[in-house]
């Protein structure tokens, strides 16, 4: 019997453990995968310089911002985009055949024949025998991950996984979120640590414990009806699923975790300060910012970390009020996309095991290393607290 | 310092003092006011749809009407499930990292390893338990899936509920056992963990609570869109209450005429966290109480 304690004593040291690996392990395909379509090849003249090409460098080339070879290291060629559609520009029915069993032969004379050509066929009707090379597509690297300003994970040919916008997304959110809750949380757990009487305290604890029950999605169901058309109408703008309303949500949500950690923390003070600064003639609002507030900073600092952290991590809320855009943000009055956001959208459409899926894991690892890191931060802080009043 | 200056400056401080507590007692109010809007919206708008059928019919007509049942069973399996797994192992971790680890460095890793698990985001949770249950071990978007990963968001709250209401047991009540010659594990069962009950109890309520609201980790482990069944087997998907607002709020194809059952399916979900919360709050004063009186 007590070994079994001792095993159910290691479970969530086991359980951190598997989520790291299994969440990990999952990601790290999207680093050795190429982000081409699947069963797609791009296919370029055999005397082009260029070998590999990014994913981002492709977007541009399709999408015709790119129109010149040497802008991705070639010659000084224009660019000539060449889709499988396209065929029939330059070869008739009967020279493709009549079940497409000569169209390798044609895309491979016509991938010889035009020498600044990039061409995007299936897989399967490209064979290096009739000309023209594959053009690799460079693997994603993390650096690249992290800093790609595009995030089209399923972009034809190429997807890009840019995550820099999704990670200001959820930072901009997350940031005005807890901007937008410390006032109230701070002055709420003031009243509740020092001025209140017990009898207040007794029904407003409750309430505040109320608003941490419930539940993320039905935040979200209020933010949609009542929130959203509010900044909508405020602000005037074409959408009210921005950044602002889902800020507005993830402050009520952190107000019962800012509140009731600084609340612990006030109530921490010895109450030979509080009375010695009493008796020095202070006035109960003087010794509450220069003694009681000083004294428990490291509390109140570790609620406002905590806050910030469930902020960052909310799922469901952000993903109803927020317009899920996947832009860089540059103002609070326009949609935006947050990490958990994503995943919660895309995940069930991405296929299991693809490169999409992958992506979406790398995003969780990304979100598991933040929240790592305020944990681990508050922990710090806590550590500090307790030897500091020994 | 003159008298007249003294009185300007005891008077200036209490003037700031009545600035600062009005505006704290205002703002503690607007919360309380936050909350009653949120609670007068859902209830409000949803009692209209709440009826006798829309707890026990199907859900009909591309969910505009009918009922929720197959949602709230869902849920209520999910719950079971989870806090079959969760509650066991939660209360044993608890028990072990209270009575009998000594303070030190694998006690510091073990509660900080608690602590970490408590603030991974729901979502991250919903992908563990996709890359592990569902897909490594084959279980299938299930009921048995959903659980346990719900129940792997509820164990530190159950170990962490446990581990206090252990420490909150005076440590005369263990050396008096002891000192009766009794066995740690005896001492345990028989004096610590009777005292401490009502208080796990408590904990187990409030993770009941939890559980029953979660949306991010059921999504892709779980939860069915629209399955009007009720499951056979623990390895069946099941439709569940938040998922369900979840869906019906944003991605139906009627958003708008079901916004009713929204309404309801909220209510449901509020009354489900009223109740929990009301009732923990309930036992823990009970207790309280009885403690004293003893």
């Amino acid at each position: 019997m007590e070994g079994l304690l001792f095993l159910s004593g290691t479970v969530t040291s086991l359980a951190v453990l598997l989520i790291i690996v299994f969440l990990f392990k999952e990601a790290s395909g999207i680093f050795s995968k190429r982000p081409v379509e699947q069963g797609y090849v791009l296919v370029v003249n055999t005397a082009n310089p260029v070998n590999e090409i990014s994913a981002p460098e492709i977007k541009n080339v399709f999408d015709q911002k790119v129109t010149h070879w040497d802008e991705v290291g070639g010659n000084k060629d224009t660019i000539m985009l060449f889709r499988i559609d396209d065929i029939e520009m330059y070869f008739t029915e009967e020279q493709i055949g009549e079940n497409f069993e000569f169209l390798p032969q044609s895309i491979g004379k016509l991938v010889d024949s035009i020498p600044n050509i990039i061409a995007f066929v299936p897989e399967k009707y490209y064979s290096a025998e009739f000309g023209g090379k594959i053009l690799e597509v460079k693997r994603i690297t993390p650096l690249g991950f992290i800093r790609g300003r595009e995030w089209f994970p399923t972009a034809q040919p190429a997807a890009q996984f840019g995550v820099l916008p999704l990670i200001l997304g959820t930072l901009l959110v997350s940031f005005f979120a807890i901007l937008f809750a410390l006032p109230f949380g701070l002055a709420t757990a003031i009243y509740l640590a020092e001025i209140s009487d017990s009898r207040i305290r007794s029904w407003l604890k409750p309430v505040i414990e109320l608003l941490a029950g419930i539940p993320s999605v039905v935040y979200g169901f209020f933010g949609l009806i009542i929130i959203v058309p509010l900044v909508q109408k405020l602000f005037n703008l074409p959408v009210g699923e921005t950044a602002l309303s889902g800020s507005i949500v993830l402050a009520i949500m952190a107000l019962p975790t800012i509140i009731t950690i600084s609340e612990d923390a006030m109530r921490t003070t010895p109450r030979e300060m509080k009375e010695a600064s009493l008796a020095l003639g202070a006035t109960k609002w003087q010794t509450i910012y220069r003694v009681v507030i000083p004294y428990s900073i490291s509390g109140i600092s570790a609620a406002v970390i905590l806050g910030i952290g469930r902020a960052i991590g909310e799922t469901m809320a952000v993903l109803m009020v927020t317009g899920n855009a996947a832009i860089i943000p540059h103002k609070l009055t326009v949609p935006v996309r947050t990490i958990p956001a994503t995943i919660a959208a895309e995940l069930g459409e991405a296929p299991q095991g693809g490169i999409h899926a992958e992506a979406l894991f790398a995003l969780g690892c990304i979100l598991f290393i933040i929240t790592m890191i305020i944990n681990l931060t508050v922990e710090f802080i806590s550590k500090k607290r307790k030897s500091a009043r020994i | 310092m003159n008298t007249e200056n003294l009185k300007k400056t005891g008077r200036k401080k209490r003037v700031s003092q009545t600035i600062a507590f009005m505006t704290f007692r205002m703002m503690s109010l607007l919360i309380v006011l936050l909350l009653i809007v949120i609670l007068a919206f859902i209830v409000v708008r949803g009692a209209g749809a709440i009826s006798w059928d829309f707890i026990t019919k199907m859900p009909a007509d591309g969910m505009t009407a009918g009922g929720i049942m197959p949602a709230i069973i869902g849920t209520l399996y999910l719950v079971a499930g989870s806090m079959l797994f969760a509650f066991p192992i939660g209360v044993m971790s608890g028990i072990f990292i209270n009575e009998y680890l000594k303070d030190g460095l694998i006690k510091r890793f073990i509660t900080m390893m608690t602590n970490n698990l408590a603030g991974i985001p729901s979502i991250v949770f919903g992908l563990f338990g996709m890359a592990l249950f569902v897909n490594k071990l084959k279980f299938g978007d299930s009921i048995i899936a959903g659980s346990l990963t719900l129940g792997l968001l509820a164990l530190p709250v159950v170990i962490r509920t446990t581990e206090e209401a252990l420490k909150a047991v005076e440590n005369s009540f263990r050396d008096a056992s002891f000192a009766l010659g009794a066995s740690k594990w005896y001492t345990t069962r028989k004096v610590v963990l009777p005292i401490a009950f009502p208080n796990i109890i408590t904990g187990l309520i409030l993770s009941v609570g939890r559980v029953s609201g979660e949306t991010a980790p059921i999504l892709f482990t779980v939860a069915a869109y629209f399955l009007p069944k009720l499951p056979n087997s623990i390895f069946d998907q099941v439709m569940a209450l938040p998922y369900h607002l979840y869906v019906i709020a944003t991605s139906g194809t009627k958003v708008e005429e079901s916004r009713s059952m929204a309404y309801g399916t909220a209510l449901v979900l509020i009354v489900i966290v009223l109740i929990v919360n009301l009732s923990a709050n309930a036992l823990r004063r009970y207790f309280h109480k009885k403690v004293k009186m003893n």
